[in-house]
């Protein structure tokens, strides 16, 4: 046996449509952790813009022509951001809902319906992402 | 004389203490499984009488020049009732090919040689009834394991993780031969460990683990499963118990288990792999929190 076939880590992936519940809901886990992660980092960047904020005088802070108000009140008007936003309201439900599910797994609470709770976090976190899409949506020019 | 007298009381095997005991998750994941499962396989059979099937089977052998290059090769077997996937590639082999390589001995699901990756999932090819099989059926080496030849892997590297957790019986203190006595062991006890004792190291579930695939120091679940079984031993005692924990909380361990459920849904034993290896992280945890 001088020689062997190792298939790859690239075959593996092209196997996405074999994979089962519990694969998909670790996937997405790791997914979503780091979409979070990657959100928070930006969300300090943004709020450290409010330094500059605080540099003016109140006057102008309460005439909400402000540096951070400003640039809030723009990004907010965008339908991008908007539509982002309804994005990252699924990321973190589902991570949510996920994360309650592995914390009934370790504590080994039904854990032979490993399954039907993950496609429950799926639809829940459908559920409230579409619901949430009027309030999100309101005021927003295109 | 006296010996053969003394034969009969030991057919008197005792009651086979699997069929009884209370209904446990996996019992009731079992049931849920075969549920059904009986007539639509006879209703499988009946179409597929008289029928051939095609098996696409994955063909590499690195000393011939044209199997260098791995790739599928089509096998039409006539279909016979209650035939499993090993009886379709053997038939390949015996009427077609006499180059297909694969591993089998028992051909009843005890000696873990012929794990198969069929239609994109692990499994025993003589537990498989093609019948349960969408065609055509499609026969692959397990994943995560390098192939040597045709349909058989080296199995060394699980070899390896499953000697790593001493699997074999230790006694603190045995007692000199002459006072050695039996050890019992409660019914609860061997009620608990049941499950685990059945792995027959075929590599199914760590062939499916993704977390065993990424990390090759990761013990992986059956060695995991099969120190359950001695952790989880009354007659081995506290001391090796706590050896047997430290050796499983390290790095490459238990913890290295995200709870993908996958070598749970392949064990062709039905062992509820994560469940225990889930209990070995509460146990790991137990023994390590201190409150003082
Ligand atoms: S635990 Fe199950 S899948 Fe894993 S080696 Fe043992 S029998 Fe095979
Ligand atoms: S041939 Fe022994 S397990 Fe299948």
């Amino acid at each position: 046996m001088s020689q062997s076939y190792n298939r790859g880590l690239i075959e593996d992936f092209g196997r996405w449509k074999e994979f089962s519940a519990g694969m998909w809901a670790w996937i997405f886990h790791k997914f979503t952790g780091w979409v979070l992660i990657g959100y928070l980092f930006t969300h300090i960047a943004v709020l450290s813009t409010s330094i500059g904020a605080a540099s003016e005088s109140t006057d102008v802070i309460q005439a909400q022509n402000d540096v951070y108000t400003t640039t809030l009140q723009g990004l907010e008007g965008l339908f991008l951001i908007r539509l982002l936003e309804i994005g990252l309201l699924a990321v973190a439900v589902f991570h949510i809902l996920n994360g309650l599910r592995l914390l009934m797994v370790d504590l080994g609470i039904g854990l032979e319906s490993q399954d039907k709770s993950f496609y429950a976090s799926l639809v829940l976190t459908g559920a409230i992402t579409v619901a949430s899409v009027p309030t999100f949506l309101t005021g927003v020019t295109l | 004389m006296s010996t053969q007298q003394a034969e009969p009381e030991s057919q008197e095997a005792p009651e086979d203490p699997e069929m009884k005991g209370a209904e446990s998750p996996q019992e009731r994941r079992l049931e849920e499984k075969d549920d059904g499962m009986v007539d639509e396989r006879a209703e499988k059979t009946a179409e597929l009488e008289g029928e051939t099937v095609l098996i696409k089977v994955f063909r590499y052998d690195p000393e011939v020049a044209d199997k260098q290059e791995p790739r599928f090769d089509d096998f039409h077997v006539p279909f016979t009732k209650g035939m499993t996937v090993l009886d379709a590639v053997m038939y390949a082999r015996d009427e077609y090919d006499s180059s297909l390589t694969f591993r089998h001995s028992c051909r009843q699901a005890v000696c873990g040689s012929d794990a198969f990756f069929v239609n994109g999932r692990q499994r025993l090819g003589c537990k498989t009834q093609i019948s349960d099989l969408e065609q055509p059926v499609r026969i692959e080496p397990l994943p995560h394991q390098e192939v040597v030849k045709d349909l058989v892997v080296d199995m060394d590297h699980f070899y390896d993780q499953m000697h790593t957790v001493e699997p074999y019986f230790q006694d603190e203190d045995t007692p000199p031969v002459e006072d050695l006595e039996e050890q019992r062991q409660s019914p609860e006890n061997r009620e608990k460990i049941k499950m685990s004792s059945r792995c027959i190291w075929c590599g199914a579930c760590m062939s499916s683990c993704n977390i065993a695939a990424g990390d090759n120091e990761y013990l992986g679940p059956a060695a995991i499963n099969k120190a359950y079984k001695f952790a989880m031993d009354d007659r081995e005692g506290e001391e090796i118990k706590e050896h047997r924990l430290r050796i499983l909380e390290q790095e490459h361990g238990v913890w290295r288990c995200q709870t993908q459920f996958s070598c749970t849904e392949v064990c062709p034993k039905d062992i509820p792999l994560t469940e225990h290896i889930q209990e070995l992280k509460r146990e790991a945890v137990k023994k390590n929190l201190k409150f003082w």
